[in-house]
């Protein structure tokens, strides 16, 4: 009998390999099911995945719907009306009158996820294949091994085989041939896998390991994989800070233009970047509404209205409010306090309280994988272009045109600009324009990465003031570095200390730079009188 | 001038000034009293939702008043004295909940934070907590301490105007942050609560609250008399100076250093002993004590009361406070479109506040 449990498997597994045209199961396989015996069934859906091909796919695929049961002695599929016997995948007609359905309980059912994750291996599409393989990768264990050695066999894609390379090579660690092993662990010199460092520090110790030349390799190869690990956390962290480093730019330009031209910390910035984000998020709304064909162009329209509206709003701010200020820093910093909380009630109340969405269009959602815990979410990528091109726009209308040279002028010397003939007063509201523009231009970035909600820009106006007194007040090339080396500096401190001791890290370095060049990284060359 | 400091204290005080406080101290005994001795259902009768609120309010006045003593007099503006508000009251909520002894929630010896975050001992700045003595002192050391350290730094490189502003903000968020976390250990976003006692006695008993209640008027009562001494003596004049031309007064010989960093560190004080008597009376403190608006709003309260007089921002203080109690119940949506508009009204038609207004209303009728 015993001969019979391990034969016929063999048998049906042989019956399979040679002729799939009689793919078929042998019922006896199927019959433990029918018993209330829990661990029976463990083992048939072990008995089923060792047999593997599509029939044992659809019986457990039943199995795990609760759509198989036994009618006059037979495992039998139930689909609705129809009946199915389970290992011809035959109907039976007509149907038995009545059937009684096989319950199974959560441990079959963990059991049954394992067993169709590792049948999905030898599913005939290769993204379900290469999903399986992934899966398997994050919870390999021993007995993996032939069914990892089946599936290398028959596999040709180059990359789920790398997968499954790497995946049985973590299966074959507890081989007991020790050239196996060696094998093994050098293959795992290849892995980019987390869960592989703790593996192959346990092969070092001489009670796990006996083999020498093993544990040597294995040592071999946990330097390589850490190094490796390390690599990719570095990369990781280099790309989230020039993530960072991207918004503060955006953040920090405009407010570089405004602070440099007029002298004053526009405290509503932040708040003309939600002023962005909200066009954004109407210029969706518009379009689901109108042309729910083109939504994924909408963010090419939602870009020059943000623009335009958030530089709308701040013109409007300096024709009212600020310029009546003018030379009174300290109250100026009071009243455009006092427009952002006028901003901020303004959202809530038009667009309510709660954080809206805006969506990505299709063609900026998922990403490029670098390594097995480093993603690069083509968003991001999308918006660090987005801000570079927005540099370059800034910097070609700053240093080419004569609205820039103007700019430029007022920045550097007022009274003299004015003697010369150049309008500061349309300069300043011209100037406040862009830099609101601007910071409306970054509003639409934000909205691609996170919820818009009314006092999203709060949090911006410190770290955009940083950016500029950094690089250097009116300072484009300055404020371009700062916003990069604040964004990576960040990226890499919050890693090790975690976010809040890295940003009073930041705060406190940008204290001490003050102290060494209270101008900035790029100061203006000239004569400065202290005012 | 051989006469005895707490004459010359007492007398940079003007006559008329003199005069308001005596009627200042008569309206907290009047009110005390009332409160105390009348039954509550008589028509005399002062709730304890009165005394709490006007206490709360004059603490808030001290704060007013000792950022009008670095903004109005020294021309700096803080928008970080959240932070030592909220310092003083975290120190002193030390004490408190200690005092709450075994009567938590979990009967512990530690505060219900710390046996939540399953902690086996106190962290050691939490050393000494329960002694009343040693939570007074925290009150006044720890800030002045932050103080002391952040403005040397920030006034030895010459930091000031909105660069200064910024700098304090960006203090007051990160601080914000570092208490939001658990590991500080100051109880992260729930902050203290639940207090139950301070020195032996109940907390919320009608004895205990006109106790803080005067505690509060007789401190906002000597941080103005404090305030009229400093600013009518040559300290006071020297840090005018300041304001008005700093480079000529540096070359005229004065430090600007230490006539800012001393003031500076008085007004961290003064916030803090605000914010230690501020936190028994509501019975809680949290982070958000320490949020950026929170601060600004000082400002906003010494700006309609106007810089540069002293009585200008308790007035300032009272009556921002008490209009933003009537809005938040009565029009909660409006609140903050009337504190946009303060902002901007004040700063744009008001630049002295009210005291200015009503220096020009008197100068006309005298005209």
């Amino acid at each position: 009998m015993r001969l019979l449990k391990i034969l016929l498997p063999l048998l049906v597994l042989l019956l399979v390999r040679i002729a799939p045209a009689l793919a078929a199961l042998d019922p006896a396989v199927l019959q433990p099911l029918a018993a209330d015996d829990y661990d029976a069934k463990v083992a048939v859906v072990g008995k089923l995945v060792d047999i593997g091909g599509p029939d044992a796919l659809r019986v457990l695929r039943a199995l795990s719907d609760d759509a198989l049961a036994v009618a006059g002695g037979k495992i039998v599929v139930i689909d609705g009306e129809r009946v199915f016997d389970a290992a011809t995948g035959i109907e039976i007609k007509p149907a038995p009158e009545d059937s009684d359905g096989i319950t199974i309980n959560n441990y079959v059912r963990r059991k049954l996820g394992d067993a169709l994750a590792r049948l999905r291996l030898f599913a005939p599409e290769r993204a379900t294949r290469l999903a399986a393989a992934r899966d398997l990768l994050d919870h390999v264990n021993a007995d993996m091994a032939p069914l990892l050695n089946r599936a290398l066999a028959s596999e040709t894609d180059p990359q789920i085989k790398e997968l499954l390379a790497l995946a049985d090579a973590q299966a074959s660690l507890k081989n007991p041939d020790a050239a196996i092993r060696l094998a093994a662990v050098k293959t795992l010199a290849q892995s980019s896998d987390p869960s592989v460092v703790h593996l192959l520090a346990a092969l070092q110790d001489p009670k796990t390991e006996p083999d020498e030349r093993v544990r040597l390799e294995a040592g071999a190869s946990l330097k390589a994989v850490k190094s490796r690990l390390a690599f990719a956390d570095n990369v990781g962290r280099v790309f989230s800070g020039l993530s960072l480093a991207s918004i503060l730019l955006l953040a920090a330009m405009g407010l570089a233009i405004t602070y440099g031209v007029m002298g004053v910390i526009n405290m509503a910035h932040g708040e003309l970047l939600m002023v962005g984000a909200y066009s954004a998020y109407a210029t969706q709304t518009l379009f689901a509404r109108f042309f729910p064909g083109a939504i994924d162009a909408y963010l090419a329209a939602a870009v020059p209205i943000a623009f335009f509206a958030a530089a709308a709003v701040g013109m409007a701010m300096e024709r009212t409010v600020i310029r009546w200020l003018y030379g009174r820093p300290l109250e100026t910093l009071l009243a455009t306090w006092g427009l952002s909380l006028f901003l901020i009630q303004s959202a809530r109340v038009i667009f309510g309280a709660q954080n809206v969405e805006v969506s990505n269009p299709r063609w900026m959602s998922g990403g490029i994988q670098l390594f097995t815990d480093v993603t690069l979410p083509w968003n991001r990528i999308v918006i660090i272009g987005f801000s570079l091109f927005v540099l370059l726009l800034v910097w070609v209308l700053m240093s080419r045109t004569r609205l820039g040279m103007f700019v430029r002028a007022v920045t550097q010397n007022r009274a003299m600009a004015g003697c010369v003939g150049v309008p500061t007063g349309r300069i300043d509201t011209l100037a406040f324009g862009l830099g609101a523009g601007i910071a409306g231009l970054g509003g639409v970035a934000l909205s691609q990465l996170s919820n818009v909600g009314p006092d999203m820009g709060q949090g911006y106006i410190v770290d955009s003031f940083m950016v500029v007194v950094l690089g250097g007040v009116g300072q484009l090339a300055g404020a371009a570095w700062a916003a990069l080396g604040l964004g990576v500096a960040s990226k890499f401190l919050e890693g090790w200390l975690g976010a809040v001791i890295a940003k009073i890290l930041v705060l406190a370095f940008i204290i001490v730079f003050i102290q060494k060049r209270p101008q900035g990284l790029f100061a203006l060359k000239g004569r400065f009188v202290e005012s | 001038m051989t006469s005895p400091f707490a004459i010359r204290f007492l007398e940079a005080t003007p006559r008329k000034g003199q005069a308001a406080l005596a009627g200042f101290a008569a309206l907290v005994l009047l009110l005390a009293v009332l409160h105390l001795f009348t039954p509550p259902g008589s028509p005399l009768h002062v709730s304890g939702y009165v005394i709490t609120v006007g206490g709360k309010i004059m603490c808030y006045a001290i704060v007013a008043v000792a950022m009008d003593l670095i903004w109005g007099y020294a021309g700096i503006l803080s928008l970080g004295h959240g932070v030592f508000f909220a310092l003083g009251g975290y120190a002193f909520g030390m004490y408190l909940m200690r005092a709450i002894g075994h009567d938590g929630v979990y009967q512990s010896a530690l505060p219900d934070f710390m046996v939540f975050l399953d902690w086996k001992q106190l962290p050691w700045y939490w050393v000494g907590s329960e002694h009343l003595a040693w939570a007074l002192l925290l009150v006044l050391v720890v800030p002045a301490l932050l103080a002391l350290v952040f403005g040397y730094f920030a006034f030895r490189s010459r930091i000031k105007g909105v660069y200064f502003s910024i700098i304090t903000q960006a203090m007051t968020y990160a601080f914000m942050l570092l208490f939001f976390r658990n590991e500080t250990g100051f109880g992260g976003n729930n902050g203290f609560t639940d207090f139950k006692r301070i020195a032996g006695y109940g907390i919320t008993t009608p004895d205990m609250r006109v106790t803080l209640f005067a505690l509060s008027a007789a401190a906002l009562a000597a941080t103005l008399l404090l305030g009229r001494y400093l600013v009518t003596s040559k300290f006071g004049r020297v840090l005018t100076a300041i304001r008005d031309a700093e480079a000529r007064t540096m070359f005229i010989g004065y430090n600007p250093l230490w006539y800012k960093l001393f003031v500076w560190t008085l007004s961290a004080m003064l916030c803090a002993i605000a914010g230690a008597l501020y936190v028994p009376q509501v019975g809680i403190i949290n982070p958000s004590e320490m949020s950026p608006a929170n601060s600004i709003e000082i400002a906003i309260w010494v700006a309609v009361g106007g810089r540069g007089t002293l009585i200008g921002p308790v007035l300032g203080a009272f009556l921002v406070n008490l209009a933003k109690s009537w809005f938040t119940v009565a029009f909660p949506d409006y609140w903050l479109f009337f504190l946009a508009l303060l902002f901007i009204g004040v700063t744009l038609f008001l630049p002295e506040g009210m005291m200015g207004l009503w220096r020009r209303l008197r100068g006309r009728i005298a005209a």
